[in-house]
């Protein structure tokens, strides 16, 4: 099966960086944590790989 | 009545007399350009070089301290380059490559800018502002003594303006006293805080950042530090929020610490204070002197229509960025360039008035894209709040090791001219295969000729360039001439003319602006086509 991308992979970093700002623009602490969590599992689904999302807890964790 | 705002680092036009004081009723002249910082003597060099009489009008008497805009990019160059001070630019400009990014007290990542090959211009130089004005001064004297009609006037304030319909009237106050002055146009180039604008009640909204920064120049007098660009986030030094270094001319260094909102600035900018956060970030044993010192806030703004009538503005008094990523003095001198031919044009009565519209148009385009980049990195180096904060630091973290995070840092973007996709004065992209760097509505890349660059070559009207493909010599609609500028395979030696455009395609047309901005492009001539896309460029329909 497939690897964790740990080159560049996202062709306009900056606009992207900046979506993710705006996304918890106006959320309270516990609302961004909420909403960062819901957005781990749902790319995590669609992912689907379990292998590539052990290596990415992997690498978070170190 | 005449105190200085602010300390001269050149004192270059003194006061002086002029015969328009002596005369009973007010003198008109074609362009009155307000403010005689780089963006009004740029705009006084352009039209003084097309033979327009042109007044600017400057409170003080020559150029202000401090090295303020010190990164001038690979476009503001060129541009200075077709005004014939670019070389004199290059020579005392620094050029880097090698950028460090820091966190706390460790290396996050090295980058080098590896410039792309084949321009005249790198991709920037470090150069104070004095100097950059300076060099335009002095062709603006060259260009005088070969009778450029361009006069510049030491401690006159504009005090009123009166904008009517077809001309504008100017209350202006001299150590003699006031006089009136009247101009067919009016370029307002009086910077952020524009009183031009502010005195005509034009609005200037956008986004204040609550930060500050304490810029330091030091001359380094023990220790040789590197050219590169080192940018610190959180550093442990604690001097600052953020810390920016990077070389000037002249052995001087330009540090900018981030010092958050709520500042006392006459404590902070006390010299104790400034060597105190020096020291720490330099240690101890490093001795310097310093040589200017400032606080900045910034804003990123812009005037909803830089035409007011017969009244224009151009550089910081339209559109304000923050200072990360290049993009004021820079973008300031792309509105010149857009100006300088459009007003040319109509005050010779070749295009319509409504040609002055477009200049609105693209650069108002362009100051939206200058704030969008310029409020990103903004909002990389100052997050606003704790999750923004959070994923800026993960990104920092992660950066270390991880070759995809690098991107996403974001500590001020390399200045690039905009590209006036889709707007009013583009004729038909009709270049099959042509590449995408130079489709309509973007500005010329250079690349190397067999003797030269490219955009040397383009001197300063209307340029139908030919590879590979017959054309007239010269091309006339209108009043307004098109000179031919012919290459073929055997100009390009090293491909990279043919690469950046002809791409796909065997041979190009390209109808080429005086700005150096691509307005049209086919495979081939053909006189229907380029009289059509001229008149479109010219705001004929």
């Amino acid at each position: 099966m497939g690897h964790l991308i740990t080159k560049p992979n996202i062709e306009t970093p900056d606009a992207f960086y900046s979506d993710l700002i705006k996304l918890h623009e106006g959320l309270t602490d516990d609302e961004s944590e909420a909403l960062n969590a819901k957005l781990i599992l749902v790319l995590s689904n669609h992912i689907g790989d379990t292998k590539v999302l052990r290596e990415a807890f992997e690498l978070c964790k170190g | 009545m005449f105190d200085d705002r602010y300390t001269l680092a050149f004192k270059l036009y003194p006061y002086t007399r002029s015969a328009d004081q002596d005369v009973d009723s007010a003198v008109r002249h074609p362009v009155v350009v307000v403010g005689g910082g780089p963006i009004g003597l740029a705009t006084a060099l352009d039209l003084g070089r097309q033979g327009i009489p042109v007044v600017v009008l400057d409170d003080h008497e020559g150029i202000g301290m401090g090295s303020r805009a010190i990164c001038f990019a690979k476009r503001t160059l060129e541009i200075a380059d077709r005004y014939g001070c670019g070389a004199p630019m290059r020579d005392k400009g620094v050029v880097w490559n090698l950028g460090k990014v820091f966190q706390d007290a460790e290396q996050v990542y090295e980058f080098n800018l590896l410039p792309e090959e084949g321009h005249r211009n790198p991709a920037f130089i470090n150069l104070q502002q004095p100097y950059f004005e300076k060099f335009l001064f002095e062709q603006i004297c060259a260009e005088q003594e070969k009778g450029a009609p361009i006069q510049i006037r030491g401690k006159n304030r504009v005090d009123a303006v009166d904008a009517q319909d077809d001309h504008v009237v100017l209350d202006v106050m001299t150590p003699d006293g006031p006089y009136q002055l009247e101009a067919d146009w009016v370029i307002g180039c009086d910077g952020a805080s524009s009183p031009l604008r502010n005195m005509l009640g034009l609005d200037f909204e956008g986004r204040v950042f609550q930060d500050s920064f304490l810029i330091a120049d030091i001359k380094m007098k023990s220790t040789e530090f590197p050219t590169e660009r080192w940018f610190w986030f959180e550093p442990y030094f604690k001097s600052g929020a953020s810390t920016l270094l990077h070389k000037q001319p002249d052995d001087v260094w330009r540090v900018d610490f981030q010092i958050g909102w709520d500042v006392d600035r006459k404590e902070e900018l006390k010299e104790e204070n400034i060597r105190a956060r020096l020291d720490a970030m330099l240690g101890e044993d490093v001795e310097y002197d310093i040589v200017w010192s400032s606080i900045y806030t910034f804003q990123c703004r812009r005037m909803e229509n830089f035409r007011k009538g017969r009244v224009i503005f151009a550089g910081d008094a339209a559109h304000q960025v923050s200072p990360f990523g290049a993009r004021g003095a820079n973008s300031g001198m792309q509105d010149v360039d857009n100006l300088g031919w459009k007003l040319g044009l109509v005050l010779a009565g070749k295009a319509p008035e409504s040609l002055i519209d477009s200049y609105n148009e693209e650069r108002a385009y362009g100051a939206d894209e200058n704030i969008l980049n310029s409020t990103r990195s903004t909002d990389f180096i100052t997050p606003k709040s704790k999750i923004s904060h959070t994923f800026r630091n993960a990104v920092l973290n992660l950066a270390k090791t991880q070759e995809f995070a690098r991107p996403l840092v974001n500590s001020g973007r390399l200045s690039l001219p905009c590209t006036y996709d889709g707007l009013s004065l583009n004729g038909e992209d009709a270049l099959t295969g042509g590449p995408s760097r130079t489709r309509v509505g973007s500005p010329c890349p250079d690349a190397p000729l067999s003797e030269g660059f490219l955009l040397d070559q383009m001197g300063d009207g209307f340029i139908l360039l030919t590879i590979d493909t017959d054309a007239p010599d010269s091309f006339e609609d209108d009043g307004i001439t098109v000179s031919r500028l012919a290459l073929s395979a055997s100009d390009d030696p090293t491909g990279v003319l043919s690469e950046r455009y002809l791409g796909d395609a065997k041979s190009a047309v390209y109808l080429i602006r005086p700005d150096q901005h691509v307005t049209a492009r086919w495979d081939r001539f053909d006189s229907d086509a380029l009289r059509q896309a001229l008149r479109t460029a010219c705001g004929k329909g």
